[in-house]
C-alpha cells in the first residue's frame, strides 16, 4: 500500500513538473562559467589508471591529454595527443612516438617522453580494472619497463607483445589509460611505493585543457581553464558539474536558468521543454547498447532456435516509439552505429508467429517452463523487461522479472547464475575489438577459466568459428580488410550468438540557447568542454 | 549502605558522588554497548548483503585476477569474525577506513556530510517545535472545535504526505513559479570555496568569517528543505502535544486550579503545559534524531549533501566502511540526544533530579 502511495505520488510529481515552470524572472549563471546539472554519484576516483565510470571518464578526458586521442573538432579521426607523430615498424610490433615540443603540465613541468612511459607503465603496475586495455598488448608488471621505453627526451618506443593490428593498439592508447600524468608531481606524493595512487584519486596531474580544482563527492566537480593549453585556452574559465540526482529538479534548474546544461532528463521531461524558447535539446548518438543475454547453459535458452525466437519476440520499434522515445534507437549489431566498421542492418523485427514456429522447431513450442528475467531496477531496463515478459506470455511461456541494483546483479551475471538478462554495454575504447572481444571471443568456456570480464563467457557461449574470426580481425593490418572482417563477424554473431542486441543510446542534452560548442562523442569519455561558449 | 552512613553529611556527599559516578558508569556502559551493537549489526548486515564490495571498487568488467587481488586487499578472504575484530580494532584507533565512493577517509566524509544534515535537521526541528507545540496546545484546548479539526487535518497531511512529492511541489511553486527561494543545493556553486570549512556548518562558518553574502545564500537555500522536514516534525509534535495536553486537561488538579479562580492562560501554560514538558522533550528529541538519519528523500530532491544520502548511496555501492561510519555517527548522535533529554528532564522536572 505504501509502495502504491509512493508510486502515485511520484507519478503526480512527474506530471506536475511537466507543466512549464515559468517563474517571475530567470536566474543567470556567471558568464565565464558553465554549470552542468548531472548525476555524478558514479565518480569514485579521478586517477586515469583506475577511472572506469561514465562521469569520471568524462572528467579526466578534460584534464588529461592522452598519447593518442580524438579531438572535439573531428571525432572521426584519431590523432596524436601528447604525441606529435608515430612510426610503425614493418612487422607492426613496434611503434615509436615523437612527443610534441613545448607542452607543459598544469604544474609547469614540461611533458617529456619519460612522463609518457611512466604513465603507461604505472597503469600496468597498479593493475586496476581498465589496465586490461593495455595488458592485452602483452604488457605485464614484470616486462612493461622493457616494452614501453623513453629513448630520449622526446621519443617513446612501444613494443607490442601480442598479435594485434597497430590500428587497434593506437585506439587502445586513446582510452583513459592512455592519459599522460606528470611523473614528477605524482611521485612527489607517493606513499609506500603506491606510485601516487592514493593522492591522484582526488587530485590531478595533467596537461589537458582543464585543471581539477575541486571534487566533492555527491556535490560537485569544478574544473578551471588551463590558459596554457597547447590547442589554446578553453573559451570559458570554469566548468562546474553540479550533482543533481533528481531529473525533475534538473528540469527546474534549466528552466530557471540556474543551470546552463542538464544531462539526465527523462523522455517526459524532454517533451515538457518543447515550448520553452530559451532551452534547446540537442541529440548526441552514443555507443552504449542495450541487449538481452541468454545463458547458453540453460537447457532451453541454450538451443539455437530458441535464441533466434527471442530475437523475433522483441517489439523493437514499439519500444523505441513509446517509452524510449528519442533516447534510444533500434540497433542490432554488437558494434554501435556511427563508428568505423559498424554494421547497421536490422534484420530482426517483432514477429510472434515466426518466434512460435522457431520454438516449435526447438521442441518447446508448448511452453510449460518458466524463465527468470534479470535486469537493473531503473528505467528503461524494467520497462524493456516487462515488454519481453509480455511477448513470452503471448507465446505461453511464464516468466518472472527480478529487478536489482547493479552491485547485486553483476555478481550474479559474472557467476553465470542468470537465465535471461537485459543489460547495457558500452565500449572501453573506440575500436570494434573492444566490443567483439567481449561479446564474441571466449577461448575457454570452462567454469574454472573465470573469464568474467567477457560477456561471451558470462553467457557460457563459445563458438570456434566466431573466436577465430575475432582474433583474425584484431590482427589484420590492412584497414579495409579489417573493416570487412568486422562486418562479417557482426553478421555472424547476430545469427548464432545468445544475444539480442536491441537499442543504441541517444543522449539528449538540454541547454540554454546561448550555449554553443558542446561536443559529446560516441564513447562515454569523449565529452569535451573546451570549445563551449556562452554567447 | 548503613543507616548511620546515610545520616552523616560527609557520607551524604560521598553518596551523591557515588550516585553521579554510577550514572556516568551507566552512561558509559550504554554508549559502549550501543557502539559495539551498532558496529556488529551493521558489519554483519554489510557482509550478508548480496551487494559485492569488491565489484563496487573494481567494476563489473574487472578480470578475475584484478577482482581476486582486491578481495585479498580488502581482507574478505578472512573469517567474518576476524574481519570484524580487525575492523573494531581500527575504529578504536580512530580509523574508520576509506570510502569506496569518495576515495577519502570515512572520518573526513562524515565530518563533511554530517554537519549538512545536522544543520538541516536542527532548523527543521526548531521550526517544527516552535509551530507544532502551540498548534497542539490550541487544538487540545479547543477540542472538537474547527481549530482542532484544522490542526488534526494539517497534522494528518504533514504526517502522511510523501516528503519526496512535497519537496518537488515546493521546488516547483517557491523556486520555479514564484522565484522566492533558490533551487536545489546547499549553496550556489559559484560560492564554493569562498568560505573555509572550519566547523562544517556553512551558516556558522560563513558568519564567523564575515562572508555575509555566502551566509545569506546558504540561509536562503536551507529554507525549503528545512520547511519540508519541518512539516513532518510539526505534524508529529502537534499531534503528540495535543494528546498529552488532553490527558492532562482531564486531571483533577486542572479543575482545582480553575475553581481557585486562575485565568485560563495560567491554567494552561503554567500548570498543564509544564506537566507535559517532559514528554514533549522526549518526542522532540526523538523527532530530531529521526530527522538526522531519515532525511534521505529530502536530501535527494534538494541535492543536499547530507549523511542520509551518503549512507544510502554507500549501501547501494556496497561501500561498507562508509555505511558503518555513517551509521556510527548517527548512532552516537542518538545516544547524545538521549543524554541531552535526560539532562533537560532534570531541569524541568525537580522529581527527576
Amino acid at each position: 500500500m505504501r509502495r502504491l502511495a509512493f508510486a502515485a505520488a511520484f507519478a503526480l510529481a512527474a506530471a506536475v513538473t511537466t507543466i512549464p515552470a515559468v517563474g517571475p524572472a530567470l536566474a543567470e549563471t556567471p558568464a565565464d562559467t558553465l554549470v552542468v546539472a548531472k548525476n555524478i554519484d558514479d565518480i569514485i576516483t579521478l586517477d586515469p589508471a583506475e577511472v572506469f565510470e561514465f562521469s569520471g571518464g568524462e572528467v579526466i578526458a578534460n584534464i588529461y591529454d592522452r598519447v593518442m586521442q580524438y579531438e572535439p573538432e573531428d571525432l572521426t579521426t584519431l590523432v596524436g595527443g601528447v604525441a606529435e607523430s608515430y612510426e610503425i615498424s614493418d612487422d607492426g610490433k613496434t611503434i615509436v612516438f615523437k612527443i610534441r615540443a613545448g607542452q607543459k603540465f598544469h604544474s609547469g613541468n614540461p611533458v617529456r617522453a619519460e612522463d609518457v612511459a611512466f604513465s603507461l607503465q604505472r597503469v600496468i603496475k597498479l593493475n586496476k580494472t581498465p589496465s586490461f586495455i593495455l595488458s592485452q598488448l602483452g604488457w605485464t608488471p614484470e616486462n612493461v619497463e622493457g616494452m614501453v621505453v623513453a629513448e630520449d627526451e622526446s621519443t617513446v618506443r612501444v613494443t607490442i607483445g601480442a598479435d594485434f593490428s597497430p590500428g587497434l593498439v593506437l585506439n587502445a592508447l586513446s582510452a583513459g589509460v592512455g592519459s599522460v600524468v606528470d611523473k614528477e608531481l605524482v611521485l612527489s606524493h607517493e606513499k609506500d611505493g603506491d606510485l601516487g595512487y592514493d593522492w591522484l584519486k582526488n587530485n590531478s596531474a595533467g596537461s589537458g585543457p582543464f585543471v581539477l580544482k575541486t571534487w566533492k563527492a555527491n556535490e560537485l566537480v569544478m574544473l578551471e581553464a588551463n590558459a596554457d593549453y597547447r590547442a589554446g585556452a578553453p573559451k570559458l574559465k570554469r566548468v562546474v558539474l553540479q550533482h543533481i540526482p533528481e531529473p525533475s529538479a534538473q528540469r527546474l534548474l534549466i528552466e530557471k536558468g540556474d543551470a546552463d546544461m542538464v544531462r539526465d532528463l527523462q523522455p517526459d521531461q524532454i517533451k515538457g521543454l518543447a515550448g520553452n524558447a530559451d532551452v534547446v535539446v540537442n541529440n548526441y548518438p552514443k555507443a552504449a547498447l542495450i541487449y538481452i543475454g541468454l545463458n547458453a547453459q540453460h537447457p532451453i535458452l541454450g538451443k539455437p532456435e530458441v535464441r533466434e525466437a527471442v530475437r523475433y519476440m522483441i517489439d523493437y520499434q514499439g519500444m523505441a516509439d513509446s517509452f524510449l522515445a528519442g533516447q534510444y534507437k533500434v540497433h542490432q549489431a554488437v558494434w554501435p552505429s556511427g563508428l568505423w566498421a559498424s554494421y547497421d542492418e536490422t534484420p530482426f523485427h517483432f514477429d510472434l508467429d515466426k518466434a512460435k514456429a522457431l520454438l516449435d522447431q526447438a521442441g518447446v513450442g508448448n511452453g510449460g517452463f518458466k524463465i527468470a528475467i534479470d535486469t537493473l531496477a531503473q528505467p528503461p531496463y524494467s520497462e524493456i523487461a516487462q515488454s519481453v515478459q509480455q511477448s513470452l506470455s503471448k507465446l505461453g511461456i511464464e516468466s518472472e522479472i527480478t529487478l536489482s541494483e547493479g552491485k547485486t546483479l553483476w555478481p550474479k551475471y559474472r557467476a553465470r547464475k542468470h537465465e535471461l538478462i537485459v543489460a547495457q554495454w558500452s565500449p572501453d575504447y573506440v575500436d570494434p575489438h573492444s566490443n567483439t572481444d567481449s561479446f564474441a571471443h571466449n577461448p575457454d568456456n570452462r567454469e574454472e577459466a573465470g573469464l568474467t570480464g567477457k560477456l561471451a563467457w558470462r553467457n557460457a557461449w563459445s563458438d570456434p568459428e566466431v573466436n577465430a574470426l575475432t582474433e583474425k580481425a584484431a590482427q589484420e593490418v590492412d584497414l579495409e580488410k579489417r573493416r570487412q572482417l568486422y562486418l562479417d563477424l557482426q553478421k555472424l554473431v547476430m545469427e548464432v550468438s545468445p544475444y539480442a542486441v536491441m537499442f543504441q543510446l541517444n543522449e539528449q542534452v538540454a541547454m540554454q540557447k546561448n550555449v554553443t560548442g558542446f561536443v559529446s562523442g560516441a564513447n562515454f569519455d569523449l565529452v569535451f568542454y573546451r570549445n563551449v561558449a556562452k554567447e | 549502605m548503613s543507616q548511620e552512613a546515610r545520616s552523616s553529611a560527609g557520607a551524604g556527599g560521598s553518596l551523591l558522588l557515588s550516585g553521579a559516578a554510577r550514572r556516568s558508569a551507566n552512561v558509559l556502559f550504554t554508549v559502549a554497548l550501543t557502539f559495539v551493537g551498532l558496529t556488529a549489526v551493521t558489519f554483519v548486515i554489510g557482509r550478508v548483503m548480496p551487494n559485492d564490495p569488491v565489484l563496487a571498487i573494481v567494476g563489473d568488467r574487472a578480470p578475475k585476477a584484478v577482482y581476486e587481488a582486491m578481495r585479498l586487499e580488502l581482507g574478505l578472504d578472512k573469517p567474518i569474525i576476524q574481519q570484524y575484530g580487525i575492523y573494531l580494532l581500527k575504529i578504536l584507533q580512530g580509523d574508520l577506513g576509506k570510502s569506496i565512493m569518495t576515495g577519502r577517509d570515512v572520518i573526513e566524509d562524515v565530518a563533511r556530510f554530517f554537519p549538512a544534515t545536522i544543520e538541516l535537521a536542527t532548523v527543521a526541528t526548531l521550526l517544527g517545535a516552535l509551530v507544532g507545540v502551540p498548534m497542539g496546545v490550541v487544538a487540545a484546548v479547543r477540542q472538537g472545535r474547527p481549530t482542532d479539526h484544522l490542526v488534526r487535518i494539517l497534522g494528518l497531511f504533514g504526517y502522511s504526505v510523501p516528503i519526496f512529492w512535497l519537496g518537488l511541489m515546493a521546488l516547483l511553486v517557491f523556486y520555479a513559479k514564484l522565484g522566492w527561494l533558490p533551487g536545489p543545493g546547499r549553496i550556489e556553486v559559484y560560492y564554493d570555496g569562498i568560505v573555509d570549512s572550519r566547523t562544517g556548518f556553512i551558516l556558522i562558518d560563513s558568519a564567523l568569517q564575515g562572508e555575509w553574502e555566502v551566509f545569506r545564500n546558504a540561509l536562503s537555500h536551507i529554507v525549503l528543505p528545512a520547511a519540508m522536514l519541518a512539516t513532518f516534525a510539526l505534524a508529529y509534535i502537534a499531534r503528540m502535544t495535543r494528546s498529552f495536553m488532553l490527558d492532562q486537561l482531564s486531571q483533577e488538579y486542572v479543575l482545582t486550579a480553575r475553581v481557585k479562580g486562575l485565568s485560563e492562560v495560567q491554567v494552561i501554560w503554567r500548570h498543564v503545559f509544564r506537566n507535559v514538558l517532559v514528554q514533549l522533550i522526549t518526542i522532540i528529541g526523538l523527532t530530531y534524531a529521526s530527522l538526522l538519519e531519515g532525511s534521505v528523500l529530502t536530501e535527494t530532491v534538494f541535492a543536499w549533501p547530507g549523511i542520509g544520502q551518503y549512507i544510502t548511496q554507500s549501501l547501494f555501492n556496497a561501500d561498507l566502511n562508509a555505511v558503518i561510519g555513517g551509521t556510527l555517527a548517527v548512532g552516537i548522535c542518538f545516544v547524545g540526544i538521549n543524554m541531552l533529554s535526560d539532562v533537560l528532564y532534570r531541569i524541568v522536572d525537580p522529581r527527576a533530579r
